[in-house]
């Protein structure tokens, strides 16, 4: 797929700008609670999120201009992280948490697309909610919006060629891009606070027995919810999944559908 | 939409529902706190000298404000996703020849 020169500009400015954040930060380099991360660490997650979101607005701005009917998805896939990430559920670690929604758009519309998507989510509870925070903010946006949609979609094209069923393999793809979002988020604490004994990997277990396994149910919830969705819309929208290719196996070649 | 599609999106749901109903039945007497507030504990433990270096900038008033504002970052969300299945399936509906 052609790049223009401008989004060629603007992606490696945004490499480089985050290169020469990642270098200033200090050495050692759900969201994580405001003020709970080093600076150093939360400006070094932040630097590593900016090419992702110019790489994301780059593909917001191609699905306006080129795929018109599927903005209406678009759209509701950024509604659909809004709802499940306010959906604090139980789980049965006896604590509570929520689920991402940013599998779902991975899968349609791409992985970067969902950085941006993700942000405004994060940004509305970061400063309404006091849930998340804005220190935290790049630390949160790279699980949430960046590692969890990247496993989602890589997920997504793995099963796509083993040929597993479509809705199934969606489920599965957002179940383990919502999972895999927790497990960042545990690592990331982790990291930033080396346990005195175990050192970095007792720490990252601990969080992990916090943050990971609270959200095992959650993320199956979240792949079945998914998957409901999904088949909705294959109902409903056909027109705009065959726009954004993900009818095009099932059709034999339809013609139409934007390569 | 066909009938066995309906049944199955049912089961589905129904499904999710149960896990948090087991999730429920199965931790009786917890007060399920948010996975958060349990790693902010963890923190402590694990580094009791670090003192969190930023506040919120908004300290809600209470546990009542805070879910005015999670209701309504759900219904912002709810009211685009209804729209958007409003206009497909009325589209669907009012399409002289189908849209497939």
């Amino acid at each position: 797929m052609g790049w223009t020169k401008n989004e060629r500009r603007l992606l490696a400015a945004s490499v480089a700008f985050s290169l020469c954040l990642c270098l200033c930060g200090t050495a050692d380099a759900m969201h994580i609670m405001e003020g709970y991360l080093p600076v150093g660490h939360c400006l070094a997650w932040g630097a590593v999120c900016i090419p992702f979101l110019a790489w994301g607005l780059i593909s917001i701005r191609r699905i306006v201009a080129r795929q018109r009917k599927a903005v209406l998805l678009l759209a509701m896939m950024g509604a659909y992280a809004f709802v499940l990430s306010a959906l604090k559920l139980p789980s049965v670690s006896g604590s509570s948490s929520h689920p991402t929604g940013t599998g779902l758009g991975a899968v349609l519309f791409g992985a970067p697309v969902m950085a941006v998507l993700g942000i405004i989510v994060l940004l509305f509870q970061a400063i309404l909610l006091a849930h998340g925070g804005l220190t935290t903010l790049g630390a949160n946006t790279f699980s949430m919006a960046i590692a969890g949609p990247f496993v989602s979609w890589g997920v997504y094209a793995l099963l796509k060629k083993c040929k597993v069923n479509q809705v199934v393999s969606i489920g599965i793809a957002c179940a383990l891009g919502d999972l895999f979002t927790y497990v960042v988020t545990a690592v990331q604490l982790g990291v930033a606070h080396p346990s005195p004994v175990g050192g970095v990997g007792a720490s990252i277990a601990e969080f992990m027995g916090i943050f990971a396994v609270t959200q095992i149910p959650l993320a199956v919830i979240e792949g079945i919810l998914s998957a409901v969705v999904y088949m909705l819309l294959q109902s409903f929208a056909k027109p705009e999944l065959r726009e954004i290719g993900m009818l095009q196996e099932s059709r034999k070649v339809a013609g139409g559908a934007v390569k | 939409m066909s009938k066995k599609t309906v049944v199955t999106i049912l089961i589905l749901l129904a499904i999710c529902v149960g896990l948090a109903l087991f999730a429920l039945w199965s931790n009786q007497g917890s007060e399920f706190g948010g996975a958060d507030g349990a790693a902010e504990e963890a923190v402590m433990q694990i580094d009791p000298d670090y003192t969190p270096w930023a506040e919120s900038l908004i300290e809600l008033p209470g546990g009542e404000t805070e879910s005015l504002l999670f209701c309504l970052q759900a219904g912002i969300g709810a009211l685009v996703i209804g729209f958007g299945f409003g206009y497909l399936v009325a589209r669907k509906k009012y399409s002289k020849k189908d849209a497939e």
